[in-house]
This record gives structure tokens, C-alpha cells and sequence, in this order.
């Protein structure tokens, strides 16, 4: 991806996107590039999430886990817009982003998948990940009507950078099929891919091993180690899995009704008996 | 080539080879007025549905005030056709600048309308949309325009007054209708037609176009990937209701007198008749649908005078079985068996084709 970014710079063309590197790289070893501050979120009676603090350092694989309904998925909408939190604090890169949009949100740098899968189903899966590239192209609508040159030349980079990802994902030789014919497994590395189509800093994945066989998981692993190395990616994962959370995530945090159990190293917070417990029930 | 290039230029050349053909045949006689009117009319018919199709279809939004739009665009390029000739312009330029007047006040009221529209989903903004055509038709059902050596004079549901008498030139006259230059013939349809097309397709096949089916297909994921969703849909709004314009321009100046009334309900719901049963999103099933389905009432009243009773019976049969052809599970099923067949034959005709060389 670094290398066509910098064969493409009409089509990425963020012109800030230089500086914040430099930004980035000047504080990395220091400053989160996630941090969550006493993060809550209430739906009537009940407190779903309750006080999370959270700090991600970049390139990153965290982890976040917990019994179902303990309150995971709802921390990924809250930090991307979807939920607005009740109180609490997140900031990206130190900037608070705290109740913007999930437009606004996805802009700044974060993209995700989601538990139940969600694809343009009736698109095919090229056009699945041209819809997450096109903020970067800058051709109007008017042009796309007219057909003018940048039309032709950014939708033909789009195609180009889109078939790249797809490869990575070897979604490739099914690119014109639709997103709804693919098979589930395919269907989340879809996802993936069109999350990584935003050119994110950092990628939420919901359960992406959720209905894979032990092989496909295996596999997947693979694949979540190859993105974070590959697109330099930042990423925070909520998991079922324990053989994939353990094989790949350097840092977990445990939630359990709203709240944190544990949090720390992986293989600590899994010999926990707190989280053996919440786990497998006493 | 791309799947969906090579799609648009199947329907936009067979459209093009459609209206040739038939406008060498009238040019050469061969057609009686009888049909030319009935091409004019299906072509004006063919305009609202594929643009219909881009908020039915494309943007996945069920809108019953496609009318509405129509009766904007006829009324309004009527007051500017009739001005523009009584003050000595040429007929086709008149003509012209009325009907991209006519399409971009549509496209100015269905913006407004838009706006809030917009925020709804579903049922919701299905009802809205009836609501804002029917106070659209009676908006034009209570305006009167007239002219006179003074300037222009306006009237809500009076007729203005203090007119001067011998200069009087009475444009809308209100529930009495309008009647606006006979200026509409086939080639004028057929060059509008072909020219939305190409607006229609360019744009569903842009990221314009991705944008709109992103959101159809799941918002929130749309969302995700930084696609702004209320501009998207309102974009795809405004431009089906700019095409709806031309539309009732053409309508407009095909008819001897136009009452507002005929752009009431019945007409959107004819019109999403022609949409849904031609395929959601596919604008050559739009076209075809409003040929098969406008032609077949009028031939059964040409087949025979008593059928003529039974007319709506049968059409509204044939819409029935169409209706249970395309959707029903039964069918669906029996459809996709004959779908895999004809594959099948096809892959072993290959096979044995390549045996034998
Ligand atoms: N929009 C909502 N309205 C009310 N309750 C919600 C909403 N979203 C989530 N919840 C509740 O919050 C709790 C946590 O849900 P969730 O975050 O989906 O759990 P999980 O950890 O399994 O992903 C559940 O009890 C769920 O019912
Ligand atoms: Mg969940």
C-alpha cells in the first residue's frame, strides 16, 4: 500500500497526511495513538459500558473480550460514532473525538467490520471496496455524468488499488460476484477489506473469526498479521476465539457487564482467575 | 470489457437502434397518427420510469410523488415556451429552454422537498412523497399566470385582474389547465430520452452511483466508510427529479390542453407499476416494462370493440401473473431451473464442440 500511495498521490491526496506521519512518528513510542477515557454509556436502566479506559499504542494487536452481552460491540459503536456516549473521553492521535459522527469518525482515521455482517449485498465485491475508497478520489459528480478525464483516470487507479486489496484477502478472482453469493467466510475478509479501503490508522474488527472452522481461523490470523505489517495498521479486536486472541493479540482488556476485569498482557490476563471465572462461570 | 459498460450500451444502443427504426418508418409514411401519438406518449412514459428507477431502484426509496415532479416541469416550461414565442423566439428555442427550465425547477422543488424527505426511510417517506405530489398538482391546480403589455400578473386561486384586454395572453389558468405551443414530436422525445440515459447511467455507474446503492443496501455500513449518507440521497433525488421535469415538459406540449389534475396519484402509481414490475435498478427493465405495459391496454382496445369494456380486467390480470411471475417463490424457483438448464446445455455444447475440433 506504501508504495502506491506514493504512486497515487492524486488519488490519496491528503496533503496532511505527510505531517501527520511525521507527527506520528515523533510521539509514537510515547502516546497512545487510542486512547478512551472513562468511557460510559447507558440505555435506560441498564449501564452497558461502565467507566472503560483504554490506551492502544500504534501497530498494536489488542485485544477486547468478555462474555456476550458484556458490552464489546457497544464499545465499538460508541467509538465510532454510532452510540453517543453518555460520559466519557476518546481521542485518536491526542484529538478528541468524542460524540462526531461515524462520517466524521471514519475520516479521522478509523474503520471497522461488524459483528453481523454488514456488505452492500446487491454490489459486487469490487464495488464493495471502491465505496470505501471513494473519499480519497476527488472527481465531482458532474465530471462522473460528463465522463472528463479524472473520472476515467481515478476510477481506473480506484480499480487498480481495490484489486490490490483484494489480493491480500484472495478475493480477487471473485471480483465480480456479489457480495451476498460470497461464502460467510469471505464475506468477513470482505469486510476487512473495505474497512481497509479508507486507508485507516486504526481497524476495529467485530468477531471476525465468528463462524469459521479452525483452518479458516488459522488462516485469518495469518491475514490480521499481514494487514498490521503490511498497512502499518493499529488494530483492536473483539474476539471469542481464545486460540486466535491468545496467537495473535499482544494486550487484552476483559469486560464483564459494562466494566473491566483485567487488563494487561495477554497471557496475564488469561491465566487470571478472575477471567476464568467469568468465563467459565463458578 | 466491464460488466456493466457492456449492460448500458446494450440498452442505450438498442434504444437508440429502437427510435431510428421507428422514426425512419414515421418519416416514411408508414405509421398512422394514431401510433406516432402513442410513441410519443410511451417515450415520455419511458423518461419517468427510468428516472423513477434512480430513487425507486438505485437509492432503494419507494416515492409516490414522482407526479408531482412532472407537473412542476410542465407547468413551468409551459409559462416559458408560451412567453418565449409570443415575444418572437424561434420555436425550437423556446422549446429548448423550457424544457431545461422545466428540469431545473423540479430539480429546485425536489431539493427543497428533499431536505427533509430525506431524513425519512421507508414507509415513512413513501407517505411524505404522496403527500408533497398531491400538493404539488393542487398548487398548480390554484395558479393562474397572464400576460398583458404590462409585464406579468399573478393569481392564487382568482384569476388576476385589471388585465389589459387586447394584449391579454392567458398562460395557466388554474384547474382550467394549460395550453401550452404543440412544440413535442418524436425526435424531440427520442433526443431527450437517449440524453437521460446517459445522465442515468453515468451517474449510477460512478462512485455518485456506489454511494446511492451503498446506502440502499445497509446505511450504516455506508456510513462506516465515510459516505455521507443525506448528500447522497438527496443528490439522487434531486436529479431523478430534474428528469421527471423534462418529462412533464414534453408531456406538456404534447397535448392540446393539460389539466393538473392528470398529475395525480394514479399517475406516480402507473408510473411505479412500470418500475418495479421492469426490475429495481435495471433501467432497461424500466423501458421495457413501459412499452409492454403502456402498449397492451391500447391494444386491447384495438383488437375488438367489446373487449374494450373488459380492457382494465385483462390489464390488471396480466399485472397480476406478472406480478406473481417475478416474485413468487414458486416461479423464482422454476425460473432458476430453467436459468441452470439452459447453462447446462450451454457447457455441454461447448464441451463437445471442443471434442470434436
Ligand atoms: N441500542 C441498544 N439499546 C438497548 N440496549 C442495548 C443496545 N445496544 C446494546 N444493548 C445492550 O447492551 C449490552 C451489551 O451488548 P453488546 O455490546 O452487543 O454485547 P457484546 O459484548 O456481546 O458485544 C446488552 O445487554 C445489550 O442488550
Ligand atoms: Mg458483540
Amino acid at each position: 500500500m506504501s508504495e502506491l500511495e506514493k504512486n497515487t498521490p492524486e488519488v490519496q491526496g491528503e496533503n496532511t497526511a505527510v505531517e501527520q506521519k511525521a507527527a506520528e512518528t515523533s510521539e509514537k513510542s510515547s502516546a497512545p495513538m487510542l486512547e478512551v477515557r472513562e468511557l460510559s454509556i447507558q440505555f435506560g436502566g441498564l449501564r452497558a459500558v461502565d467507566g472503560l479506559n483504554l490506551k492502544i499504542k500504534k501497530h498494536q494487536l489488542y485485544g477486547l473480550i468478555g462474555p456476550n452481552g458484556a458490552g464489546k460491540t457497544t464499545v465499538f459503536n460508541m467509538l465510532t460514532g454510532v452510540y453517543k456516549p453518555t460520559s466519557g473521553a476518546i481521542f485518536l492521535d491526542g484529538v478528541n473525538i468524542t460524540g462526531k459522527s461515524p462520517v466524521e469518525i471514519n475520516k479521522s482515521g478509523i474503520a471497522r467490520t461488524f459483528q453481523n455482517i454488514r456488505l452492500f449485498k446487491e454490489m459486487s465485491v469490487l464495488d464493495n471496496v471502491k465505496v470505501g475508497m471513494q473519499n480519497s478520489t476527488k472527481y465531482t459528480t458532474i465530471e462522473g455524468i460528463l465522463r472528463l478525464p479524472r473520472y476515467f483516470k481515478e476510477e481506473k487507479l480506484m480499480t487498480e488499488r481495490a484489486i490490490e486489496l483484494l489480493k491480500v484477502f484472495e478475493l480477487d478472482g471473485e471480483k465480480d460476484a456479489l457480495s451476498a453469493n460470497l461464502p460467510y467466510g469471505k464475506q468477513r475478509k470482505l469486510e476487512i477489506a473495505r474497512a481497509l479501503a479508507t486507508n485507516p490508522k486504526l481497524l476495529l474488527l467485530d468477531e471476525p473469526a465468528a463462524g469459521m472452522n479452525p483452518n479458516e481461523t488459522e488462516e485469518l490470523m495469518n491475514t490480521i498479521r499481514f494487514v498490521r505489517d503490511k498497512f502499518d495498521m493499529t488494530i483492536l479486536l473483539i474476539e471469542h476465539d481464545m486460540k486466535l486472541v491468545s496467537g495473535i493479540c499482544e494486550e487484552l482488556t476483559v469486560l464483564n457487564f459494562g466494566q473491566e476485569l483485567a487488563q494487561g498482557e495477554t497471557s496475564a490476563v488469561l491465566n487470571d482467575p478472575k477471567v476464568i471465572t467469568a468465563y467459565l462461570g463458578d | 470489457m466491464r460488466k456493466t459498460t457492456k449492460n448500458n450500451l446494450i440498452t442505450f444502443g438498442g434504444t437508440l437502434i429502437l427510435c431510428v427504426v421507428l422514426g425512419i418508418l414515421m418519416q416514411a409514411g408508414k405509421l398512422n397518427s394514431m401510433t406516432t401519438g402513442l410513441m410519443v406518449t410511451i417515450g415520455i412514459y419511458i423518461i419517468a420510469s427510468t428516472s423513477l428507477n434512480l430513487t425507486v431502484g438505485v437509492l432503494g426509496e419507494l416515492s409516490l410523488g414522482h407526479a408531482g415532479f412532472m407537473c412542476i416541469g410542465a407547468f413551468s416550461s409551459a409559462t416559458v415556451s408560451t412567453l418565449m414565442i409570443n415575444g418572437g423566439a424561434p420555436n425550437w428555442l423556446s422549446f429548448a429552454v423550457a424544457i431545461i427550465f422545466g428540469a431545473i425547477m423540479a430539480a429546485i422543488l425536489g431539493f427543497l422537498i428533499g431536505i427533509p424527505v430525506m431524513r425519512l426511510r421507508g414507509d415513512y417517506l413513501a407517505i411524505v412523497t404522496l403527500g408533497f405530489g398531491e400538493i404539488l398538482k393542487s398548487l398548480f391546480n390554484n395558479i393562474y399566470i397572464t400576460s398583458d403589455k404590462n409585464g406579468l400578473h399573478f393569481g392564487f386561486t382568482n384569476p388576476p385582474k385589471n388585465i389589459d384586454a387586447s394584449t391579454k395572453l392567458e398562460i395557466l389558468r388554474g384547474p382550467k389547465g394549460t395550453s401550452a405551443p404543440d412544440l413535442t414530436n418524436f425526435w424531440v422525445v427520442a433526443a431527450v430520452l437517449l440524453i437521460c440515459l446517459i445522465i442515468l447511467m453515468t451517474f449510477i455507474d460512478s462512485k455518485s452511483g456506489r454511494a446511492c446503492m451503498a446506502v440502499r443496501d445497509n446505511y450504516i455500513a455506508a456510513q462506516s466508510v465515510g459516505i455521507n449518507v443525506t448528500k447522497f440521497r438527496l443528490m439522487a433525488f434531486t436529479l431523478s427529479a430534474a428528469i421527471a421535469g423534462a418529462a412533464g415538459a414534453l408531456y406538456m406540449h404534447s397535448l392540446a390542453n393539460m389539466l393538473p389534475k392528470k398529475f395525480d396519484y394514479n399517475l406516480s402509481i402507473l408510473i411505479l407499476v412500470y418500475v418495479v414490475l421492469g426490475g429495481l435498478g435495471s433501467l432497461r427493465g424500466s423501458i421495457i416494462a413501459t412499452i409492454v405495459l403502456y402498449a397492451i391496454p391500447e391494444l386491447l382496445r384495438g383488437i375488438n370493440q367489446n373487449i374494450v369494456n373488459y380492457r382494465m380486467l385483462i390489464y390488471a390480470i396480466i399485472l397480476i401473473c406478472l406480478m406473481l411471475w417475478k416474485n413468487a417463490p414458486v416461479f423464482i424457483n422454476m425460473r432458476e431451473k430453467i436459468k441452470a438448464k439452459c447453462k447446462k446445455s450451454k457447457t455441454a455444447d461447448l464441451t463437445s464442440g471442443g471434442a470434436e475440433a
